[in-house]
C-alpha cells in the first residue's frame, strides 16, 4: 500500500508462531500417493474455462474502473480537471487529489491526496486519477478528458547516473537510499594475499518485468460497510490487511477472494494501489468495481526485477580451495525504497565455503516504477555474476568447472553464525547432473566443433536464501457424514500446484482419492491466515499442517471407530474408506458406517505448522546444465539441451514438480537472452518497451527441445515433517549463467550483461578478433 | 534464440504473433511514404461513444444477437456482455494471444476483431469444445500432459492447438512450435504445451479426427 514503506518479502525472523501441532508426526519413509505423478486436481477447471479468475468475476450492476497515470518521470501535478469526464455519460466515479472529497470519499482525504494520488509524480506511471463508468471504453475516453497541469522536473532514469554530483535528486536526501550494506567475515585482504589466482570482473544484469498473463486488479463490491474484493493476489491475507489498514476498518469487514490467479511471480505479494482505488470508487459508485490494469500499466507500476551492477573478485589456491570473495553491486527499486538490492548477495555469502568475503550492496533511487519482489529476488543477479567468475577462475587454475566447485562446497551457512544445514544437496547436484548430462563427453566434444557454428557447454550453480517455510500456518480437515473430505486452506495456488500436492497429503494419510477432495482455499471469509504463497515457501509452510489437520482427523475417526467396535484405537489403521484393525483381523468398518460420524454430521482436525528446527538452515540448492550452438556469424545462441538438477527436499509431485523447474529455467532463459527494461536514458526517461513485442519474454520458440529436470532428495528429515523444501525460486537462479557460460565454451568470449543477444555475441566476437 | 528471429508460420491456419507483427510494419511503411495527401481529404464518420450497433454474433453453434458499440472488441463483448469468461485478455493488443478463439475454423486473436467485425463468422471459444460437461479432446489432453501452469493463457493455448490441428492433423514439433508461437507462457510450460499438443493429436485420431 505505502509505497514507502521498506520492501516487504519472506523474513523468517519476522514469522508469527502458531500453536504447535496436537502431535508431532514422524517425518515419512514410503510413501503412496506423495511424489507420484498425478495430474492437477483443478485440471479440469483450468481447461474445461470454469476456473473462474478474478478477472472473469461479473457481479450485478458492475463496472469497470481505470487510472490515469503520470506522462513525465519526474513531475508536480499543478492541477487536475475532471469536470469533462464528470460530464460524459455513464462515468459514475472520478476521483483525485484535486477532487472535492465529499460524502463516502471525505474520511479517506489523506489516503487519497498524499497515498493514492501524490501531488509530486517521481515515476512515469504514477497514479493521478482513478475513474469508474459503465464500459471500460468510457472509462478510457474520462481518462482522456481529464486535464492535468503538470510540471516536469529533472529526472534521472538510471541508477548508473544517480549517485553524480549533478544527478537531479529523486528524494530530497538525495539518491542514496541509505548507506551501503556492508557484509563482512575474515578479511579479504589476507584472503586475496594467500591466493594463488585472483579473477575479477564486473557484471550487469538488466531490469526485468514479472508479467504475468493476467494483470494486476481486483473486482471490489460493498454491502453497506462490508466490502468484498475478487483479487488476482499471491497472498488474500496480506491484501486484507492492507485494505483494512487503508480505509480504517475491521479486518471482519473485508473479504478478499483469490481462489484462481493468473500468474504473479512476486508482484501479486501484497496490496496494490489499484485495489484499495477500486474500493473507493465502489463505495463512490454504490456499484460493484471491475478495475485491472492495462498491459502497459503492469510494465510501468506493477513492478520488476531491479538492475544490477556488480564486481566480482575471487580468488583460490591451485588446488581450487577459495580464499577470497570481494563482491560490490548497485541496483535500483526505482523512486521508492523498494528492495533495490534485495538478496543481491545472498549467493557471495552463503553459495561457497570461503572465510573471507567483503560485500558492499548501494541502492540507489531513480526516476522509475517500484520493484517488487521477482522470483529469487537479487539472487539470479548475483548468480549471473559469481557463477560467470568461477568459471573464469576453473579456467585460470585449469581445472574443470565442476571440480573447482566441488572443491567448496558448503556444508553450514556462514552468514548465519556457521548453522549446518538440514541438507546441503549442491555436490550431489553438481556429481548427478555431470553424470546425467554427460558433462565430460559434452564438453570435450564440444571442443571439437570447428567452422562458423559452435558448440559449447557450461554449467552454474545456485541456493535459494529461503524456502524452508515456517509457521504461521493453520489448515483445516474435515470429514463428512459419508466419509468424504473437505480441506481448508489459506494458501494461494499461483499455478504451481499447491493445491494437488495438499490433497495429495490428505490422501496419503486418510486413503482416500485426491480427486475426490473438496478443497476451498484463498479466501479470508471462509479459509484460516496463511501468508503470501511467495518465497518458494508455500509447501514446506502448509504441507506440514495440512498433515497434521489429516492425522488429528484420523485420530478421531480412529476413536470413533474404536468405541464402536469395542478395541483400542491403537489397533486401528484407515484403509482405502474403511476402518480395519492393523492386524488384518477381520473386523472393519466403512466410513460411512460410523455412527457416531454420522450423528455429528461432521468430524474436524485442525493442524498447525510447527516451528522450524533449531539451529539449522533450511535451503534449496541446485545446478543447472546447458548445451549451446552459437552462431558466430551472425551472434545467435541456440539452446539445444538444459538439465536442472535440484536438491529440493522431497518431491511431493514429481509432474507438477517437473512443470515448475521447467518453468524457472524458461524464465531465466528469459532473464540470460532477451528480457531488459529500456528506459530511455539521458532523453526523455520514459519507458521505451511498453508491451511484449519490444519486452521479449520467451515464446514456444525460445525454448530447447531438450529440457530435463532431475530430482535430488536427500530424505531430510529436519527441515519439516513432510521433507520438502521449496522450489519455485531455486529453479531460475543458475540459469543464466550456465547459458552464458556454455556461450564462452563455445566461443571464448564472455557476455558480462544480461541479455545474450545476437548483437553483443558479434561485438565481442569481433573485439576477440581484433585482439581487442 | 535463433529460432526464433526468423520465419513466419506456415500454412494458412491463422494469424501467427510474428505474421501479424510483419504485416503492421507493412502498413507503417506505406503510411510514411511521401504520398501527396488530397486537397480535402472526406471526412472520416465518426461514431459518438455509446452509439449501439445490432449484430449476431454466431459462437459455438448458437446465434447471440447483441446490441455492441462498434469500438468494441470481440473478447469485451464475449467477457463481460456474454458471460464467456474462458478466453482471457491479456494485453488487449494482440501480443499475447490468451484471448484466441477460432473464427472459421482459424485461430483468431479476439482482442484484435471487433464485434461488429465478428459478425458472420463462426466463432469458437474454448466453451464450444467441450461436450456438456465432458472435456473435448485437446483440453483433455491438455489436463493429461499438465499443459500448463496458472492456466491464464491455458484457452488460448488449447485453441491455438485446436485450430492447428483441425488443418495438420499430425502435426511435426517444429510445426507445433510455430503454431503456438503467438501465445505466450509466462509461467513457462512450453514444453508440457508441445507434449499435450502431441498427445491431442493422438486422442483426436482414437476419436476419429472429430472435434
Amino acid at each position: 500500500m505505502k509505497r514507502d514503506e521498506p520492501h516487504r518479502y519472506w523474513v523468517e525472523e519476522h514469522e508469527l508462531e502458531t500453536p504447535e501441532p496436537q502431535q508431532t508426526p514422524e517425518p515419512w519413509d514410503d510413501t503412496r500417493v506423495v511424489g507420484t505423478r498425478r495430474p492437477r486436481v483443478d485440471a479440469y477447471e483450468r481447461v474445461s474455462g470454469s476456473a473462474r479468475y478474478p478477472s472473469d468475476v461479473i457481479l450485478p450492476g458492475m463496472i469497470f474502473g481505470a487510472i490515469l497515470r503520470c506522462p513525465h518521470p519526474h513531475a508536480r501535478v499543478r492541477s487536475v480537471d475532471v469536470s469533462a469526464a464528470q460530464a460524459l455519460p455513464g462515468v459514475r466515479a472520478v476521483i483525485s487529489a484535486f477532487t472535492p472529497l465529499s460524502g463516502a470519499l471525505s474520511a479517506h482525504e489523506k489516503l487519497i491526496r498524499e497515498t493514492l494520488f501524490p501531488a509530486l509524480c517521481r515515476y512515469e506511471g504514477e497514479d493521478v486519477a482513478a475513474v469508474a463508468a459503465d464500459t471500460p471504453y468510457i472509462a478510457r475516453d474520462a481518462l482522456r478528458a481529464i486535464v492535468v497541469d503538470y510540471e516536469p522536473l529533472p529526472f534521472v532514469s538510471d541508477e548508473r547516473d544517480a549517485l553524480a554530483a549533478n544527478a537531479p535528486p529523486v528524494r530530497p536526501d538525495g539518491n542514496r537510499v541509505a548507506a551501503p550494506a556492508v557484509y563482512e567475515r575474515g578479511s579479504v585482504e589476507a584472503g586475496f594475499a594467500e591466493a594463488d589466482a585472483v579473477v575479477e570482473g564486473e557484471y550487469r544484469t538488466e531490469c526485468e518485468f514479472h508479467a504475468p498473463l493476467e494483470p494486476h486488479g481486483c473486482v471490489a463490491a460493498w454491502d453497506g460497510d462490508s466490502l468484498t474484493v475478487h483479487e488476482s493476489t499471491q497472498g488474500v491475507f496480506p491484501v486484507q490487511n492492507g485494505l483494512a489498514a487503508a480505509l480504517g476498518i475491521p479486518l471482519s469487514k473485508v473479504r478478499v477472494i483469490g481462489s484462481y490467479m493468473g500468474g504473479g511471480f512476486g508482484s501479486k505479494l501484497s496490496l496494490g494501489k489499484y485495489t484499495t482505488q477500486a474500493a473507493l470508487l465502489a463505495k463512490v459508485s454504490a456499484r460493484p468495481v471491475k478495475l485491472f490494469l492495462t498491459r502497459e500499466e503492469t510494465f510501468l507500476a506493477a513492478g520488476n526485477r531491479p538492475p544490477a551492477n556488480m564486481r566480482v573478485k575471487i580468488g583460490a589456491k591451485r588446488d581450487g580451495t577459495l580464499t577470497a570473495i570481494e563482491y560490490e553491486a548497485t541496483g535500483t527499486g526505482g523512486a521508492f525504497q523498494a528492495g533495490g538490492t534485495s538478496g543481491l548477495d545472498f549467493i557471495v555469502r552463503d553459495l561457497y565455503t570461503c572465510p573471507n568475503v567483503h560485500s558492499e550492496l548501494q541502492d540507489i533511487f531513480i526516476n522509475a516504477g517500484p520493484a517488487r519482489a521477482m522470483r529469487a529476488p537479487g539472487h539470479p543477479q548475483c548468480a549471473w555474476a559469481v557463477e560467470q567468475t568461477m568459471d573464469l577462475l576453473a579456467g585460470k587454475l585449469g581445472m574443470d568447472p565442476i571440480e573447482l566447485r566441488l572443491k567448496n562446497i558448503p556444508t553450514v551457512s556462514q552468514s548465519r553464525g556457521d548453522i549446518p544445514y538440514t541438507t546441503t544437496g549442491l555436490a550431489e547436484c553438481l556429481r548427478r547432473g555431470a553424470e546425467a548430462f554427460g558433462w565430460t563427453a559434452a564438453r570435450a566434444r564440444a571442443k571439437e566443433s570447428t567452422g562458423p557454428v559452435r558448440r559449447g557447454v557450461g554449467v552454474a550453480a545456485g541456493m535459494w536464501s529461503s524456502g524452508g517455510g515456517g509457521p504461521p500456518s493453520t489448515a483445516i480437515v474435515k470429514v463428512f457424514a459419508d466419509g468424504s473430505v473437505n480441506l481448508n486452506l489459506g494458501a494461494s495456488d499461483l499455478g504451481t500446484g499447491t493445491k494437488t500436492v495438499m490433497a495429495m497429503i490428505v490422501a496419503e494419510e486418510l486413503w482416500v482419492d485426491p480427486d475426490s477432495i473438496q478443497i476451498e482455499h484463498a479466501d479470508t471469509g471462509t479459509t484460516q491466515y496463511a501468508s503470501a504463497s511467495g518465497g518458494s515457501k508455500t509447501v514446506p509452510t502448509e504441507s506440514p499442517a495440512v498433515r497434521a489437520a489429516a492425522l488429528e482427523v484420523k485420530s478421531q475417526i480412529l476413536a470413533l471407530a474404536a468405541a464402536q467396535l469395542g478395541v483400542e484405537a491403537a489397533t486401528l489403521e484407515l484403509r482405502e474408506g474403511k476402518v480395519v484393525t492393523a492386524s488384518g483381523a477381520p473386523q472393519e468398518v466403512r466410513l460411512a458406517e460410523l455412527r457416531e460420524l454420522r450423528r455429528a454430521g461432521v468430524v474436524v482436525g485442525v493442524g498447525y505448522r510447527g516451528p522450524n528446527p533449531q539451529g539449522k538452515a533450511v535451503n534449496p540448492f541446485a545446478a543447472h546444465f546447458c548445451e549451446v550452438q552459437v552462431d558466430t556469424r551472425s551472434g545467435e545462441v541456440e539452446i539445444l539441451r538444459f538439465l536442472a538438477v535440484q536438491d529440493s527436499g522431497r518431491v511431493m509431485n514429481r509432474t507438477t514438480y517437473e512443470n515448475q523447474v521447467r518453468g524457472g529455467v524458461v524464465m531465466g532463459i528469459g532473464l540470460g537472452t532477451t528480457e531488459r527494461r529500456i528506459l530511455d536514458r539521458g532523453r526523455t526517461g520514459l519507458l521505451v518497451n511498453r508491451g511484449w513485442v519490444d519486452y521479449r519474454i520467451p515464446t514456444a520458440l525460445d525454448v530447447p527441445p531438450v529440457l530435463e529436470v532431475l530430482p535430488v532428495d536427500l530424505h531430510d528429515k529436519e527441515c519439516n515433517h513432510t521433507g520438502a523444501k521449496g522450489i519455485g525460486e531455486p529453479a531460475t537462479i543458475p540459469t543464466a549463467p550456465a547459458i552464458a557460460n556454455a556461450v564462452f565454451h563455445a566461443t571464448g568470449v564472455r557476455i558480462t550483461g544480461s541479455p545474450i543477444t545476437p548483437a553483443k555475441v558479434v561485438d565481442a566476437l569481433t573485439a576477440q578478433r581484433r585482439g581487442d | 534464440m535463433s529460432a526464433s528471429e526468423g520465419g513466419s508460420r506456415d500454412g494458412s491456419s491463422g494469424l501467427s504473433r510474428r505474421g501479424f507483427l510483419s504485416s503492421l510494419g507493412a502498413s507503417a511503411v506505406t503510411v510514411a511514404l511521401p504520398v501527396p495527401l488530397p486537397a480535402a481529404p472526406p471526412p472520416p464518420q465518426v461514431v459518438p461513444p455509446g452509439e449501439v450497433t445490432r449484430v449476431v454474433l454466431k459462437i459455438n453453434g448458437r446465434a447471440y444477437p447483441v446490441l455492441v458499440e462498434p469500438r468494441w472488441s470481440l473478447v469485451h463483448v464475449l467477457r463481460e456482455v456474454l458471460g464467456l469468461t474462458a478466453a482471457k485478455e491479456g494485453c488487449g493488443r494482440g501480443e499475447c494471444g490468451a484471448c484466441t478463439v477460432l473464427a472459421d475454423g482459424e485461430p483468431r486473436y479476439a482482442c484484435l476483431t471487433l464485434a461488429v467485425e465478428a459478425e458472420g463468422m463462426e466463432i469458437t471459444t474454448l466453451e464450444g469444445l467441450m461436450d456438456g460437461e465432458e472435456l473435448g479432446p485437446t483440453q483433455q489432453a491438455f489436463a493429461d500432459a499438465d499443459g500448463f501452469q496458472c492456466g491464464y493463457c491455458t484457452p488460448g493455448q488449447i485453441m491455438a492447438a485446436e485450430g492447428l490441428l483441425l488443418t495438420n492433423p499430425q502435426p511435426t514439433p517444429e510445426q507445433v512450435r510455430k503454431a503456438l508461437s503467438g501465445n505466450l507462457c509466462r509461467c513457462g510450460a512450453y514444453v508440457n504445451i508441445f507434449a499435450a499438443v502431441e498427445r491431442a493429436a493422438e486422442l483426436r485420431k482414437g476419436a476419429g479426427g472429430d472435434v
